[in-house]
């Protein structure tokens, strides 16, 4: 059978012009004899690389990958509304493309009216519209407002109004993209009907998203980009795997990045002296950090301090590879290796570790004092490993302080919040923690999808 | 170009539809509505009239009197030619959202910028009738038949530069200053609010070369002047050049479609 979407090698060049271009004017252009020469680009951005795939009729297509990859291009290529540059399209039958919801809405006239002049620029007849137009208002729940101007329509309606409009279009292939947050749960479960719906009477849908859930759920191939070029094709389940690895190894770096230049930046700042809060009546029980240090907004940004008497020279969090990194999955064991050096022999020392969310809050807390290890004595370069067997966190970015300091809080080196990782989660639950748990149920409850 | 060109008759509903949009939201809001369309122009020749009757009463031989009428045969068909030429030198990029955002006929557009005025031009048309019977004024019905050849020619001609007006200015925005300018200029150079026939001999010559100048002329026959139309040569050869103004604008709009949606 013909596939519904055929892209064969398609490549898209976008030209971009150098500055002088930019102030180039009709004039200049004539004086310079250069009208053609100046419609020529300077410089070149490929936003797509011989892309090819087919979507077969009736089946549901995502494309995932993040900002800048081309997805948007690849859609406005199928959609016709950009010829690629190289390689071809075909598309079987009436396109209709959910890119902007709404673009030929003119505000100054009524719903009503719009809903004629939208269904007709997408292709429809006046009579077709007709025939539909009930059908369009009750879907986009218009029905007290359908003859104000839809300039006096919030931006919800707006969008529902033109969505209603696009997929009455009723055509034998639909390009989404990004559309779906366009109103309440309702709304957005309406419009998954309506692509279930779409699916049943073997047409295509060709779903260009950042939800992977989506994608996993609804789609029957999934497709991934990266900076313009094919990444993956196939399974979905198997394509989002792939690329949620590419986005942890990416956040990863970027982490690291971030990571070394704040630690870069506080070990320039001037040892000795530690901040005036901290010494006397004032040091807190548990000098490292505690909620009332947070809640005080006291030195809430990182930082670092001490006399260095001990210094903390390299901090490395790794997971359950062993392996330095900075995002992990929840449950996983983590390691938080410090090396630490003394310059003298010193027999007043604690370690500690303060963990916290993004949100400031302190997640947990201790050090060796609390945990009543007797100090002895530290010299020369030693290591220190503080390890959590099950890092019970839910999905977010947390960070970390670490310090050497005496039993009265006296600080030889403090790392306020130098530290960072994300802890990534299948299950999107919320709060801080999660406690390892299990449901049971009796009776006669059951669940899809369950043996 | 040819099976593009086609397409355009696929539009039929689209471009009816985006002009009675175009006309609806253009007065939407205002008190009068669509009576401004008769408005206007009515207004203008009041103040043509007040202008060249008290003011500068001397300006033009007894043969051109009524002379505000004389004028207005010109100044509404220019009207129509002028604002359709500003406009659509600025639809494109009006008209942006559609063009990168849907899948639309970029060409519309400027045609429906001009059949926008081209309505606002037939409204005008009761308004100079009126004056026409007011000042009992005999039009040979046998001469009006040419009237619909004449719109058909200025509709042809004004189409293709639109084309390529709308293009251009894509790419060279400078092109909308530079363009109400120009038609200031185009205008004074046009037999509008003078005859061809009180220009000095030596500057007939340019205004021959002037398309504008045929048309007009063609409009004051017709509607002014009495005897009878002898302007029938010129009007012909200009319907023809404006075909190839027409093929050539649309053929230069055509070439650089496919720049609108990444410029606009």
């Amino acid at each position: 059978m013909k596939p519904a979407i055929d892209v064969v090698n398609v490549s898209k060049v976008y030209r971009r012009y150098a500055r002088r271009r930019q102030f180039a004017t009709l004039k200049s252009a004539l004086l310079d004899g250069s009208l053609l020469g100046d419609l020529k680009p300077d410089e070149t951005f490929q936003a797509l690389r011989n892309v090819s795939f087919s979507v077969p009729k009736g089946c549901t297509y995502g494309v995932i990958g993040s900002n800048g990859s081309g997805k948007s291009t690849l859609l406005k290529c199928v959609a016709g509304i950009t010829r690629p540059t190289e390689g071809e399209v075909k598309v079987d039958g009436r396109i209709s493309a959910l890119i902007e919801l709404g673009a030929g809405f003119h505000p100054e006239i009524s719903g009503r009216e719009n809903i004629f002049i939208n269904g007709i620029m997408l292709g429809l007849s006046k009579k077709e519209v007709q025939r539909r137009f009930d059908e369009i208002v009750e879907f986009a729940e218009m029905q007290d407002f359908i003859d104000a101007p839809v300039k006096t329509y919030s931006s919800g309606m707006y969008m529902r109004l033109g969505f209603a409009v696009a997929i009455h279009v009723d055509p034998e292939v639909l390009l989404v993209d990004e559309v779906l947050a366009v109103g309440d749960q309702g709304f957005t479960h309406k419009c998954l009907d309506k692509f279930s719906d779409f699916r049943r009477r073997n047409k295509s849908i060709l779903l260009v998203t950042h939800s992977l859930d989506l994608v996993e759920k609804f789609c029957d191939e999934a497709h991934w980009l990266d900076k313009g070029m094919s990444k993956g094709e196939g399974d979905p389940k198997r394509v989002v795997a792939a690329y949620v690895i590419n986005v942890e190894d990416s956040e990863e770096n970027s982490l690291a990045k971030a990571e070394a230049a704040r630690v870069a930046a506080s070990a320039s700042e001037v040892p000795q002296a530690p901040p005036p809060d901290v010494d006397g009546e004032k040091a807190p029980e548990n000098p490292v950090d505690d909620a009332e240090h947070s809640r005080d907004g006291f030195k809430s940004t990182e930082g670092r301090w001490g006399t260095r008497e001990i210094e903390i020279t390299n901090v490395s969090i790794s997971g359950p590879d062993g392996e330095a990194g900075h995002v992990f999955q929840s449950g996983d064991d983590v390691k938080v290796h410090m090396t630490m050096t003394a310059k003298e022999p010193i027999t007043d020392f604690v370690f500690g570790l303060g963990l916290f969310n993004a949100d400031g809050v302190c997640v947990y807390g201790t050090n060796t004092n609390l945990e009543e290890f007797q100090p002895s004595e530290i010299r020369g370069e030693c290591a220190v490993t503080f390890e959590i067997d099950s890092l019970d966190l839910v999905e977010g970015t947390y960070r970390l302080d670490l310090a050497a300091h005496k039993a009265d809080g006296y600080p030889y080196d403090y790392h306020r919040l130098l530290y960072t990782f994300r802890i990534k989660s299948r299950v999107r639950d919320v709060g801080i923690y999660r406690p390892a748990h299990r449901w049971t149920f009796g009776g006669g409850i059951t669940f899809k999808g369950e043996a | 170009m040819f099976s593009s060109l086609a397409k355009l008759l696929r539009y039929r509903a689209l471009i009816q539809t985006l002009v009675v949009r175009d006309l609806k939201a253009r007065y939407r809001g205002s008190v009068l509505g669509f009576f401004w369309s008769f408005f206007n122009p009515a207004l203008l020749l009041f103040i043509y009239t007040f202008v060249f009757t008290k003011v500068l009463p001397s300006t033009h031989p007894a043969s051109m009197e009524p002379f505000a009428l004389f004028m207005f045969c010109g100044i509404l068909p220019w009207t129509w030619f002028s604002s359709s030429l500003l406009e659509s030198s600025n639809t494109l990029i009006a008209g942006g959202n559609l063009i990168k955002k849907v899948l639309f006929p970029a060409e519309v557009l400027p045609i429906v910028t001009v059949l926008a005025n081209m309505v606002h031009f037939f409204l005008g048309l009761p308004i100079l009738a009126a004056f026409i019977l007011y000042y009992q004024r005999p039009v040979d019905p046998l001469e009006l038949l040419w009237l619909p050849v004449i719109v058909m020619v200025q509709l042809i001609l004004t189409t293709g530069l639109a084309f390529f007006l709308s293009a251009l200015t894509v790419h060279f925005r400078d092109l909308k200053d530079l363009l109400g300018n120009l038609l200031t200029l185009w205008f004074f150079a046009t037999p509008i609010i003078y005859s061809a026939d009180m220009a000095p001999a030596d500057m007939r010559w340019w205004l021959n070369i002037n398309p504008m100048t045929h048309l007009m002329r063609s409009y004051q026959e017709v509607l002014f002047f009495e005897g009878s139309f002898d302007h029938q040569g010129w009007l012909l050869a200009l319907g023809v050049g404006s075909i190839v103004v027409f093929l050539a604008g649309y053929f230069v709009f055509d070439r650089l479609r496919d720049s609108f949606a990444e410029e606009v």
